[in-house]
């Protein structure tokens, strides 16, 4: 028998969450359970995790490359990769460049946020600082990307 | 015509139905952004780039986000895209393709053409209803649009 990777590697995911902030993992995923938007996800800790699931390379390279989330949530500010490079890396590549990316932020900075739509980000969300609202954000932000938005059913 | 200034939302739209469903729509959901409506691609081009009946339009102004069907006269959807997206005045402005079309291929060519999202009508009125709320609070309260077109 072919030995087989890890279940979470293999099954396809709505969403890749990219955050190294274990808090704020935790607020988004509790909204998107408790609001039964999903609950087929993988977070990646840092911005080179984040490529190699996408890309399937490293401990991803038993993943399937046409298997794609619906939505990558992704952080801007990552250390030491920012997000900024992780979204220039996954648009340069034919196999990922339209997959559906978010840019979640604590920063309201005017440069960060046209650097974003210049590289091709679909969508740029500053993170409510209120907990509530916070929740509200992640329920809209799911809702609308898995239940509304359509993307191609596989890359390139 | 109503003045072209101050416009939060282009819708570009040849359907009255449509047109008329959605606006409903936004008032139903209390979403009272201003919204301007034209009526092919050719217009909505002439919109963008203050041309033509929109030469005197304030081009320091730009929408939060312009809801694009793909089936239009004189200058379909995706001409409409890949223009918007070829002029540095625009390029960056959020685009949502709202279409009845049901094919692969439009999904394909309009992520390939750098569309922000594609959303295809729903059939049924409640559901076309409850798309257009979800639409209206995602890009005009909670996603951020660059303040410039370009820069």
């Amino acid at each position: 028998m072919s030995r087989r990777p890890p279940l979470s590697i293999q099954m396809q995911v709505d969403i890749l969450l990219v955050e190294d902030d274990a808090e704020d993992n935790t607020l988004t995923l509790f909204a998107l359970l408790k609001h039964q938007l999903t609950n087929k996800f993988h977070v990646a800790r840092n911005g080179q995790e984040a490529l190699d699931y996408v890309l399937c390379t490293g401990q991803y390279a038993n993943r399937n490359i046409t298997e794609q989330p619906h939505l990558i949530l992704l952080d801007l500010n990552l250390q030491p990769m920012g997000g900024l490079e992780v979204l220039r890396r996954i648009r340069a590549d034919p196999r990922t460049r339209t997959i559906p990316i978010v840019m979640l932020t604590a920063s309201d900075e005017e440069n960060d946020l046209l650097e974003s739509y210049r590289l091709g980000v679909n969508s740029y969300i500053v993170k409510p600082v209120d907990f509530k609202q916070f929740k509200e954000a992640a329920r809209l932000v799911a809702e609308y990307w898995l239940l509304l938005n359509r993307s191609p059913s596989r890359a390139a | 015509m109503d003045s072209a200034d101050g416009v939060e939302i282009l819708l570009v739209e040849d359907s009255p139905d449509d047109v008329e469903l959605t606006l409903h729509a936004f008032k139903d959901a209390k979403i009272t952004n201003r919204v301007h409506i034209v009526r092919d691609g050719a217009e909505a081009l002439d919109f963008l780039f203050a041309r033509g009946p929109y030469a005197n339009r304030d081009t320091t102004d730009w929408p939060k986000v312009i809801l694009l069907d793909l089936k239009l006269p004189r200058v379909d959807g995706l001409e409409v895209l890949r223009q918007i997206r070829a002029d540095h005045r625009t390029k960056l402005l959020p685009v949502v393709i709202l279409t009845s079309s049901r094919e692969e291929r439009d999904i394909v060519e309009g992520y390939r053409l750098g569309v922000n999202s594609f959303i295809q009508k729903p059939v049924d009125f409640e559901q076309f209803a409850a798309a257009i709320r979800t639409l209206g609070l995602y890009w005009l309260v909670l996603n951020r649009p660059p303040q410039r077109a370009a820069a």
